[in-house]
């Protein structure tokens, strides 16, 4: 086959656009949720999505608003039972996404759907149907545009939330800001990567970047390329693979998180060999 | 903005805090001070210093009893970016993406529009407050990359840079080189002088009466508070500390025969306070003193 030759498809220019797209957004958000610490919240609450996309089947409201509520509920819920039980907040995390994930295969089984279970799972880049493509748009820009205009806020919030308040920020507020924007970017990476993996484009374009960079605007630019390059390559390959589009462009960021660990400059594995001699 | 024309004071009525697990901390703790002071807390450790901190931050309900500034609840202090706090640890991440200049100007933000883009007076306040705590030279290093001393300068830069008027400082001596401290007691002075409010927990019972005006003693309430000279008594800090204090005695008499000229030395393990025979404390320099002073005293 010749290297042109996905090119010529306009289904497969369309998945590079759309994964350039959502793996902006999910790059932006990764940093934040990297410093923050809460890669497992990003786990929770793509798993919790599945029970909202069932239900809102069968309500007939559009799929990424029931994902975005189940996924606000997962990590709502977390927060009020850790305030009430001596168990630790991962703890209870596990045990509430992995309970709602369950319902959702349930409902599943008992539900008849037009949408395949597999498609909600490991994605559907390359046959998004034009409703969902519009829905994976308005929630990208949407999320994209509130993160960028809010960053340093959300920064500070991240990095040293007393301060945070001491000058009068609504650190409340930003804490369901920043979960609301987590949802967010959740429900426009469903249609690209599927539950399973969309956790990935959310924890390592934050690390790669972090290994890359010690500024916070440097870092969101590295995460942001780093992903892109990753989605569109990904897409790329999976053409001469035959494989899941998702899971090459997962496993393309994952290549290039092992060479940043590796190589980079002040942070990798080498650096720190030659400075220890 | 902090507008100057607010009356400032900060009135602590009748608090009581208690943490989640039932331990009270503070009982009953009443005391308030007025524009223009530097009021130095003092206690043992555990005695309620940064949980009073933190009541005044509102970062802890108090349980009973009522936290104004200027009169009005804290809440509202906190929007007009009135109060500065420097905690007595920083609980942040030192592996953050973040340079010294960028966490200055943090303390900025109060003052800044929602998009939080910095303006000319913003850059200038920020390079005057890292050349005031002496980090200009660091600007550009990422944060993790400094020593204990110098992220505590980093971060009373940026309560500076905050331009509150009223500062709130839990143990800022500790871990700071001298010179450091030096500089750092100049400023708060100045501050005094402009009409701030500074409250300073601190164990560095020396160097109190150099530069504070107020002095409040604290243990789990407070038990004494007012101006300096009249608070930092032998028989108030004995109370306060109890026998925690080091105690010394040195009868500073050059000719036998004389009248006794006794200096008493109490230490909580910082510099010490040096009380001459009149129980007034005595001013400067304590800690280079006292080793000529023992040498001198001839049995
Ligand atoms: N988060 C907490 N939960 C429960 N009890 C606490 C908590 N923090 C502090 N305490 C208790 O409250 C009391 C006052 O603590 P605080 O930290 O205010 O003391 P401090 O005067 O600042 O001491 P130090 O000189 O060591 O800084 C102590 O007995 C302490 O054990
Ligand atoms: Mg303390």
């Amino acid at each position: 086959m010749h290297w042109l030759e996905p090119f010529r498809y306009s289904f497969m220019v369309d998945a590079m656009l759309i994964g350039a797209l959502v793996g902006t957004v999910c790059a932006v958000l990764s940093c934040y949720l990297v410093l923050k610490g809460w890669s497992l919240m990003g786990d929770a609450i793509s798993h919790a999505v599945l029970p909202g996309v069932v239900g809102a089947y069968l309500l007939g409201l559009p799929l990424a608003v029931g994902a975005f509520v189940t996924g606000l509920f997962c990590a709502t819920a977390t927060g009020w039972v850790k305030a009430n039980t001596r168990i630790k907040e991962d703890t209870v995390m596990g045990i509430i996404f992995t309970g709602l994930f369950a319902l959702g295969l349930v409902m599943f089984t008992k539900v008849q759907t037009d949408v395949h279970l597999n498609h909600i799972l490991f994605g559907n880049i390359l046959g998004i149907e034009r409703s969902s493509k519009i829905q994976t748009l308005v929630a990208a820009v949407l999320t994209l545009g509130v993160v960028l205009t809010l960053r340093k806020d959300l920064l500070l919030y991240c990095f040293d939330p007393t301060h945070a308040r001491t000058i009068g920020l609504n650190t409340q507020a930003l804490y369901y800001v920043l979960l609301a924007l987590l949802a967010g970017t959740i429900v426009a990476a469903l249609q690209a990567v599927g539950i399973l993996l969309v956790v990935a484009m959310l924890i390592t374009p934050g690390c790669i970047a972090h290994l890359l960079t010690d500024r916070f605007d440097r870092m969101l630019v590295v995460a942001a390329l780093s992903s892109v390059v990753s989605c569109v390559t990904g897409v790329y390959i999976s053409f001469f693979l035959n494989a899941a589009p998702g899971a090459c462009m997962v496993l393309v960021q994952a290549l290039i998180f092992a060479l940043a660990f590796v190589f980079a400059p002040r942070h990798g594995l080498l650096a720190s060999r030659r400075v220890k001699g | 903005m902090s507008d100057a024309s607010t009356p400032l004071s900060i009135e602590v009525t009748d608090v009581t805090v208690a943490y989640t697990n039932g331990n009270v901390a503070l009982r009953d703790t009443t005391f308030s001070l007025h524009s223009g002071t530097v009021c130095a807390l003092v206690g043992v450790n555990g005695s309620g210093k940064s949980t009073l901190f933190k009541v005044i931050m509102g970062f802890l309900k108090p349980a009973k009893g009522t936290v104004r500034i200027g009169g009005r609840p804290v809440k509202e202090a906190q929007k007009r970016n009135l109060v500065a706090y420097v905690p007595q640890s920083e609980e942040v991440d030192w592996t953050f993406p973040v340079s010294v200049w960028d966490v200055v100007m943090m303390g900025r933000y109060g003052s800044m529009n929602f998009l939080r883009i910095p303006r000319e007076e913003d850059r200038r306040i920020v390079r005057e407050s890292l050349e005031r705590v002496g980090m200009s030279e660091y600007k550009d290093r990422q944060i993790g990359e400094l020593s204990g001393g110098q992220k505590k300068r980093v971060f009373l830069a940026r309560a500076l840079a905050q331009r509150g008027r009223i500062m709130l400082l839990d143990e800022p001596f500790t871990g700071v080189d001298v010179k450091t401290e030096t500089a750092i007691i100049d400023l708060l002075e100045e501050l005094r002088e402009d009409g701030h409010i500074i409250l300073v927990s601190t164990h560095n019972l020396g160097s109190v009466p150099e530069f504070c005006d107020r002095v409040v003693l604290v243990n789990r309430t407070v038990l004494a508070s007012g101006p300096t000279a009249q608070i930092f008594t032998e028989e108030n800090l004995a109370k306060a500390f109890g026998g925690v204090l080091r105690h010394f005695k040195f009868d500073h008499t050059d000719l036998p025969g004389s009248a006794r000229n006794e200096v008493l030395l109490l230490s909580d393990d910082e510099r010490p306070l040096l009380l001459g025979q009149d129980g007034a404390p005595k001013r400067s320099g304590v800690g280079t003193k006292t080793g000529p002073l023992v040498e001198d005293s001839r049995k």
